[in-house]
């Protein structure tokens, strides 16, 4: 009787320090995993609104993912509604599509037709329009809006402005 | 057993510290196979030989392969392929080997299903090879991302992204799993590691419990005949060789075993050395580009029926029905409600369930390689939930079996 109690308060024991030791490596296995500081620390991109030129669809690159970049033509400019509008970085009175080029589906990259002034993803077939608005599933939702900041001429992506957190608040990106 | 005698020859030497007779006896010599069962149960061997090419093969690939992001592809396709002298043939050996791996793990668990090996007592032997199945694909997946081509990258992308859970948005999760925003060295080093260390090891360790699992229920047999092993393993031992139902897995069984190896074999090399791009994806020959994407993504064969699954419904119920195709396949011994452990050609219902499934994956697996429009979308997403209903139909077509 006595001796197995005392076994029982040694196996007691072991388990607490083992269980101790159980969690604190998992917090270190999670934490090895995180992203390193010099990756965070590069993700900062900024771009030269003025170079752009109208309905040619640019890609830029910013923390290892495409950023389109689409000046509107003042035909697109006068066509759009309001949906559209919530979606559009206006700078200077022009207007920009400034999204994430990766399918919310998925992630692929869709293309730019500037003929019918819409996107395609190619990979399961999802469309998008001009100010990058799903218009055919599968994708749940329109193209992601990168936290932005307008700066004169200049955007910075990756720091969130008045204009980004507005959108944010409405639902317009994520 | 501590005492030790001198021993007479090598042999017994071992013997008496290892016990090498006994455990030849145990595992080999009377370790009880069915006689009628037929070459469709040699795939288990082929599994073994083929993990075993595909092991040291990976060790030749492993001592040029560089996982960085920069010299990964070159390391393949240039150091790999053209410097290292007889490089091509690990790499086409690897290449070809992860596909047929797959290929022949397909016809055995077909096998099994047909057969209803997973019956009866048997259900552990189906788990750990379901379990074997995922790993597989697991390690199937982070090996081809190590060459580091578009097709790598973009896999990478879009497996990664499906961790997201829809509309859950865990990005914090794609990224923690990733490392960083996209795949890049992180994720590369990452999935190295998984490759080569962790995932072998848990196959290794689950190549074990399968072998444990089948060694005491016996293996079953082509006419789910119910054999009393140690019966007739006694006929066996008292020279009663014809009467008795078995016979022992060394080296009888094993004779027959490697013949049906033999020929897969030749199979094998012929396509090692004259078809390996069928194993090749043409597009993992463009390096890497995060910022291009092939115009159509595709996975290996092998995994397409289960994206088929996913890619005809919207995104939410899609990654619910991929979820769901990924996990049934472990609950098929509790969803088949019949006591019969027969072949299905004599059983109800189910044996039209066995070949409207096959039929079904196979029509799943086509849609897959197709782009998704049109008519084909339509075929996909049919054919995706005849999957489903299939499942949900089993265990009431086979509770209405009647007992043979
Ligand atoms: S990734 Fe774009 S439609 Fe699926």
């Amino acid at each position: 009787m006595k001796d197995s109690s005392r076994r029982g308060f040694m196996g007691k024991a072991f388990g607490a320090v083992a269980g101790v030791g159980a969690v604190a490596s998992l917090y270190a296995m999670k934490k090895s995993w995180d992203m390193l500081p010099s990756v965070k620390a590069a993700g900062f991109t900024t771009l030269d609104m003025s170079a752009y030129k109208e309905n040619e669809l640019v890609t830029e690159k910013w923390r290892g993912k495409p950023i389109f970049v689409l000046k509107y033509t003042p035909e697109m400019m006068g066509k759009l509604t309001e949906k559209q509008k919530a979606r559009t970085v206006f700078i200077n009175g022009e207007g920009y599509l400034v999204n994430l080029g990766l399918c919310t589906h998925l992630g692929c990259i869709p293309g730019y037709n500037s003929d019918t002034q819409s996107f395609l993803c190619a990979c399961h077939g999802g469309t998008y329009d001009f100010a990058g608005d799903v218009t055919k599933a599968p994708p749940p939702r329109g193209l992601d809006i990168p936290p932005f900041k307008i700066d004169g001429n200049k955007l910075v992506l990756g720091e969130e402005g008045p204009e980004y957190k507005n959108m944010k608040a409405t639902g317009v990106t994520l | 057993m501590a005492h030790f005698e001198k021993a007479t020859s090598l042999h017994d030497w071992m013997n008496q510290r290892l016990a090498v007779d006994t455990v030849r006896r145990v595992m080999a010599k009377e370790y009880w196979i069915p006689k009628n069962i037929n070459f469709l149960w040699a795939m288990g061997m082929i599994l073994a030989v083929t993990f075993g090419l595909l092991l040291v093969s990976g060790i030749f690939l492993l001592m040029y392969y560089q996982p960085n992001v920069a010299t990964a592809f070159d390391s393949v396709n240039y150091t790999i392929m053209k410097e290292v002298e007889f490089g091509w043939l690990w790499r086409h050996i690897h290449g070809v080997a992860a596909s047929v791996v797959f290929l022949i793990i397909y016809i055995h668990m077909f096998t099994g299903i047909y057969y209803g090996s997973y019956k009866k007592g048997r259900e552990m032997i189906w788990i750990s090879g379901m379990l074997l199945f995922v790993t597989f694909s697991a390690e199937a997946f982070s090996g081809y991302m190590l060459p580091w081509g578009q097709m790598s990258y973009w896999a990478g992308m879009v497996i990664t992204n499906l961790f997201a859970g829809g509309s859950l948005h865990a990005d914090g999760l794609v990224e923690w799993i990733r490392g960083d925003y996209v795949p890049a060295q992180a994720f590369l080093n990452r999935f190295f590691m998984l490759h080569v260390l962790l995932l072998p090891l848990a196959i290794l360790g689950l190549i074990g419990l399968h072998f444990a699992a089948l060694r005491i229920p016996h293996v079953n047999n082509q006419d789910g005949e119910e054999i009393d092993f140690e019966a007739e393993a006694a006929k066996y031992k008292a020279g009663n060789k014809k009467e008795s139902k078995v016979i022992a897995f060394a080296n009888d069984f094993m004779s027959k075993d490697m013949m049906v190896v033999g020929i897969y074999l030749v199979f094998f090399f012929y396509l090692v050395f004259f078809h390996y791009d069928f194993a090749m994806d043409p597009v993992n020959f463009d390096p890497a580009d995060g910022l291009k994407t092939p115009a159509h993504i595709y996975p290996e064969w092998y995994f397409l029926w289960s994206y088929e699954i996913l890619r005809p419904f919207p995104a939410d119920p899609g990654l619910v029905a991929f979820g769901f195709a990924q996990v049934i396949f472990f609950a098929l011994p509790f969803l088949d409600r019949s006591p019969n452990a027969v072949p299905a050609a004599r059983r109800g219902a189910f044996k039209y369930w066995f070949w409207l499934m096959l039929v079904d994956m196979i029509v799943l697996t086509g849609m897959g390689k197709l782009p998704p429009e049109g008519i084909f979308s339509t075929i996909g997403l049919v054919a995706a939930i005849v999957f489903i209903l299939l499942w949900i139909a089993l265990p009431f077509i086979t509770k209405k079996e009647k007992a043979l």
